[in-house]
C-alpha cells in the first residue's frame, strides 16, 4: 500500500489520529470490483477519509462519470469501514477531475502484473487522433503491440494485442 | 436532499435550469440511442463500445439531471426529471433523438455531437460555476475518445469500400438539417453565456468545424449545404422518434411509479 502520509503526487498529507488512521486504512484496502488486483487507494480514487466527530468521512471519485462500479465500491467503502467499527458516510466527489496520473507507481505494477498495460501519458491528445499510442505488453515487455479496440471490458480500458508474444490484453487508457 | 446549491446571482434558477436540461436531455437521449446497438453491432469490439459511449453520456446526463433538480429546488431527482416528463417537456437536440439507421449514420451523428461537446466541455472547465466546471473537466476527457473512436469510423467508412462510402455519403446527406440547430443562440444560451457559465453555442461553430474539417477531408467526404436547417428541439417540438423512444425509456417507470431495485 502507498504511504498514508502522501497523496500520489508526493504532496504531504496532514498527521492524521490514531481513529482516522485505522479508518483510513480499512477504507484503502477496499479492492476495485473489476480490477481485484489494486486497492482503491493504488487507482487514486479514494480521496481521503476523515472523521466527522464520530462518522468517518470516506471521499471516493468515480474513474469515469458513468463508471456502474460506483456504488459498488461505494458500498464496499461503507462496509469496510462499518467492520472496523466506524459508523461510516461516503461522499462522492468529482473535483478534482480523476485522470490516470492519480493512480500511484505500485498501483502500476499491480496492474501490469495482473495482465493489464497501466496508462501510458499523454495517449488521449486529439493531436494523436490517428496516431498510434505505443503500449508495452503487459506479459512480454514488447513494444510490438497493436490496438483492437478502443473500448473494453470496461469503460476504463482498451484491447490490445502482442505481435511478439501474440497474447491479447488490456490497456488501462490515459485520460 | 442537499440544500440549495448556491448558483451565480445574475442568473436566475429558471435559465440555469433550462440551460442544464437541454444539456442532459441531448446526453440521455443521445445515450439512449447508443445504447440500442447494444447486442446488434456488426462486431464484437463496437458491441463493447457503444454501451460504453452510453454509460459515459447516461453518466453525464445523471450528473446534469442531479444539479438541474437542485437548483430547480421542487424535490425532483434525477429519475423523476428522466422518467416522468412528456416529450413536449423533454429540450433535447433534434439530432441526439434521430433514429439510429445504419451503422455509418451512427457513428457519424456520434462524431457530430462528440465534435460540438470537446469545445464546450473544454470551455466550461473554467466555468463560473463551480459545479459545471467539475462535470466539465471529467467529460472533456471522456468526449476526446468518443471523437477519437467516432471519427476513426467516420474515415474507415467514408474512405473504404464503394458500398460503405455511398452509405457514410448518404449519412451526411441525412444529417445535414440537424447540425445548425446545436449552434443556436436564444435567451437562454445568451444569459449562460453573459453569466460566464457556459459559452454560446454559436461561437463554437468553428471549433466544429476544425474538427470535422479534417476528419472529412481524410475520409474523401464533402460537406452538404442544407437549403433549411430543422429546429425546435429546444423548444420540446420533436421529431416522431422521440415518442417511441421515450416509450421505451420511461416503460417501467410509468408502469409501476417510483420503482426501484
Amino acid at each position: 500500500m502507498q504511504s498514508p502520509s502522501s497523496d500520489p503526487s508526493g504532496h504531504l498529507l496532514p498527521a492524521r489520529g490514531e481513529k482516522e488512521e485505522r479508518a483510513y486504512r480499512a477504507a484503502a484496502a477496499v479492492v476495485d470490483p473489476e480490477i481485484p488486483a489494486v486497492t482503491i487507494a493504488d487507482l487514486g480514487i479514494l480521496r481521503g477519509v476523515e472523521m466527522d466527530g464520530d462518522v468517518a468521512v470516506a471521499r471516493v471519485t468515480p474513474t469515469y462519470t458513468g463508471c456502474p462500479a460506483v456504488l459498488a465500491i461505494e458500498l464496499a467503502v461503507e462496509t469496510a469501514l462499518r467492520e472496523a467499527g466506524f459508523e461510516p458516510r461516503v461522499e462522492r466527489v468529482i473535483s478534482p477531475a480523476w485522470t490516470t496520473d492519480w493512480i500511484t507507481a505500485v498501483g502500476r505494477e499491480k496492474l501490469r502484473a495482473y495482465g493489464i498495460a497501466p496508462p501510458v501519458k499523454a495517449s488521449n491528445s486529439i493531436r494523436a487522433l490517428f496516431g498510434e499510442t505505443e503500449v508495452a505488453c503487459p506479459r512480454c515487455g514488447s513494444l510490438e503491440t497493436a490496438r483492437i479496440s478502443e473500448f473494453g471490458s470496461t469503460a476504463c480500458k482498451a484491447l490490445y494485442r502482442c505481435q511478439s508474444c501474440h497474447e491479447p490484453f488490456d490497456y488501462f487508457k490515459c485520460i | 436532499m442537499a440544500a440549495a446549491p448556491s448558483i451565480a446571482p445574475s442568473i436566475s434558477g429558471e435559465t440555469l435550469t433550462a440551460f442544464l436540461l437541454r444539456l442532459a436531455d441531448d446526453h440521455l437521449v443521445l445515450g439512449h440511442r447508443l445504447s440500442e446497438w447494444c447486442g446488434h453491432a456488426p462486431m464484437l469490439e463496437e458491441d463493447l463500445a457503444m454501451p460504453n459511449m452510453a454509460l459515459d453520456l447516461i453518466g453525464q446526463a445523471r450528473s446534469l439531471y442531479q444539479y438541474a433538480g437542485e437548483v430547480e429546488g421542487k424535490g425532483r431527482d434525477e429519475d423523476q426529471i428522466a422518467y416522468v416528463r412528456r416529450e413536449r417537456e423533454y429540450v433535447n437536440c433534434l439530432m441526439a433523438e434521430r433514429q439510429n439507421g445504419d451503422f455509418a449514420h451512427t457513428m457519424l451523428r456520434q462524431f457530430y455531437f462528440a465534435a460540438l461537446m470537446l469545445p464546450l466541455w473544454q470551455a466550461m472547465m473554467t466555468s463560473t460555476d463551480e459545479r459545471l466546471a467539475g462535470i466539465a473537466a471529467k467529460a472533456e476527457k471522456e468526449v476526446a475518445y468518443h471523437i477519437r473512436h467516432a471519427g476513426e469510423w467516420v474515415v474507415r467508412l467514408g474512405d473504404g469500400t464503394e458500398e460503405s462510402t455511398r452509405r457514410m455519403k448518404a449519412a451526411v446527406e441525412a444529417l445535414a438539417p440537424y447540425v445548425d440547430e446545436l449552434f443556436e443562440s436564444d435567451d437562454v444560451t445568451r444569459a449562460v453565456a453573459e453569466a460566464g457559465i457556459a459559452p454560446d453555442p454559436s461561437t463554437l461553430r468553428p471549433a466544429f468545424d476544425a474538427i470535422v474539417g479534417p476528419v472529412f477531408a481524410e475520409a474523401g467526404l464533402e460537406w452538404v449545404e442544407t437549403p433549411y436547417g430543422q429546429t425546435g428541439g429546444r423548444q420540446g417540438r420533436h421529431g416522431e422518434a422521440l415518442g417511441f423512444l421515450l416509450a421505451e425509456l420511461q416503460y417501467m417507470q410509468r408502469t409501476y411509479p417510483g420503482m426501484t431495485w
